[in-house]
């Protein structure tokens, strides 16, 4: 597939249409169909922290900016509130664009300098793997854990367990069948 | 009228009022919801993040047993719901994604059973009439700003008891339990969800605008369906705001005259007591 440099104000990207058709197919979305119009950016609150727009998402994947695209911010700053599908004049789901780069960057281990959003991905996941469901308090203690933060959010944190919002021993169940829908699903450790 | 209940993770934690006060009012109104046996994870915000077969996989294992119990699924989070409807739709409308869900759960789909969240049990298959009707304590001069979040009612085709963008499910309940819904703009604005944990500064900016929206619009407090905004406009919050923020189930215990529903609003980070006291709602 054909590649060229654009050079954008933002800097020089690769061009490369493999990509672009590659989170067309994933996703399923019409997203040559996309016009600028900037309707799904309006509406979009969580990721104005991010590095672009929904709609600078749509276009860089046009243009095939893989990397620009799979290292951003951006998309793990879409929490899919699916308020941008929703007034999309030409119907293209962006929550279902921005899930399929997720998922491509978590399997390339892509992720921008300080983020956090796998690693959280990853341990929601695990404990629904070992236990078939999440233990609310371990995820959190897990989390903190991991990033070194355990002191933020602590006074928050014995506020909720003395509500008995955080219980000690869960209700889990192991199950072989989630097992073995991890293992069919695969690509999940 | 019974139905198999889904209730999810944070039902058993930090969503345990919602828990808890939807076990009784359905009781109240004579639903019953019988705990799905070996309900597990439906993956929630992550599995669709960062694997497709998962997400569908996990969602679909709870359809199948579901199904083997022969009832309609009766979901009270907003994020599960998500999943399991999100779920339920591809595999009722793709027979490509129906072998998928199949394959990776592991049983046959016959599309039975339906998904409902609890507010679509109350508005559809109960009625704003008989919660009228059940109301013993009207929440009479309360006025309350009923926040849907982003997902209970999206997307459009998966969700079609409410409209996606203007949504009144709840504002036609809360006028049912005789309080004043008041007419605000950020009924579906999203909340940052997951966020709380790894981006806490973005959430609480998303959950300022939020609560300060609902006081200029004049509400005394917000009515909320789901664990994860309950928690976040209660978490996340600036630390001079005070404005409660109730489950709607929680208002119905209260208009119903139930004698628990104190003991689920003892639960809350931000304490609902002196307001309700003010409406000469409790004690
Ligand atoms: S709303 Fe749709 S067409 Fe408009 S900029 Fe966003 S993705 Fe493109
Ligand atoms: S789904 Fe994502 S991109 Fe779309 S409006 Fe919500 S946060 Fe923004």
């Amino acid at each position: 597939m054909a590649t060229a440099t654009l050079h954008l104000p933002a800097g020089a990207i690769t061009v490369d249409a493999a990509f672009r058709e590659e989170v067309a197919r994933l996703s399923g979305q019409p997203l040559e169909l996309c016009f600028q119009c900037q309707k799904c950016a309006s509406g979009c609150y969580p990721t104005q922290e991010g590095d672009y727009t929904p709609n600078e998402i749509m276009r860089l994947v046009q243009y095939g900016a893989r990397d620009a695209v799979l290292g951003s911010r951006t998309i793990w700053l879409c929490t899919s509130c699916e308020t941008c599908g929703l007034r999309c004049p030409n119907g293209i789901r962006i929550a279902e664009v921005m899930d399929t780069l997720k998922q491509m960057a978590a399997a390339r281990g892509i992720a921008p300098a300080g983020e956090t959003g796998p690693l959280f991905h990853n341990l929601f996941l695990s404990e629904i793997r070992a236990a078939g469901r999440v233990h609310e308090t371990m995820l959190m203690l897990k989390y903190k854990l991991k990033t070194g933060n355990l002191f933020a959010d602590m006074k928050l944190g014995w506020q909720l367990f003395r509500r008995g919002k955080l219980p000690l021993v869960p209700r889990l169940k192991k199950d072989p069948a989630v097992r073995r829908i991890f293992e069919r699903a695969g690509g999940q450790e | 009228m019974q139905y198999s209940y889904y209730p999810g993770c944070s039902l058993e934690a930090t969503g345990v009022e919602y828990n808890l006060s939807t076990r009784a009012v359905a009781g109240a109104l004579g639903v019953e919801l019988v705990e799905l046996p070996g309900w597990t994870c439906c993956g929630s915000s992550s599995a669709h993040a960062v694997n497709k077969d998962l997400a569908l996989g996990l969602a679909a294992h709870n359809i199948a047993l579901a199904q083997e119990q022969g009832r309609d699924l009766v979901v009270p989070c907003s994020a599960c719901y998500t999943c399991l409807s999100k779920a339920d739709h591809q595999m009722r409308h793709d027979p490509g994604e129906r072998a998928r869900g199949e394959m990776l759960a592991g049983f046959s789909y016959t599309g039975e059973i339906q998904i409902y969240s609890f507010l679509e049990v109350v508005r559809v298959q109960v009625g704003m009439e008989r919660v009228a009707q059940t109301v013993r304590r009207p929440l009479t001069g309360l006025k309350l700003a009923c926040y849907y979040g982003c997902l209970l009612v999206r997307p459009p085709e998966v969700r079609p008891f409410d409209r996606a963008e203007d949504p009144t499910s709840l504002d036609e309940l809360a006028a049912a339990l005789g309080a004043e819904p008041v007419s605000w703009c950020y009924k579906t604005t999203c909340c940052g969800a997951g966020l709380s944990l790894t981006r806490p500064e973005v959430v609480e900016q998303l959950v300022a605008r939020l609560l300060s929206a609902a006081r200029e619009a004049g509400a005394d407090a917000l009515v909320s369906a789901c664990p994860l905004c309950q928690n976040n406009l209660e978490m996340r919050r600036p630390a001079q705001e005070d404005i409660p923020v109730f489950y709607f189930t929680e208002l119905m215990g209260l208009a119903f005259g139930l004698g628990e529903a104190p003991g689920w609003l003892k639960k809350h980070l931000v304490d609902p007591f002196p307001l309700l006291q003010r409406f000469s709602l409790v004690g």
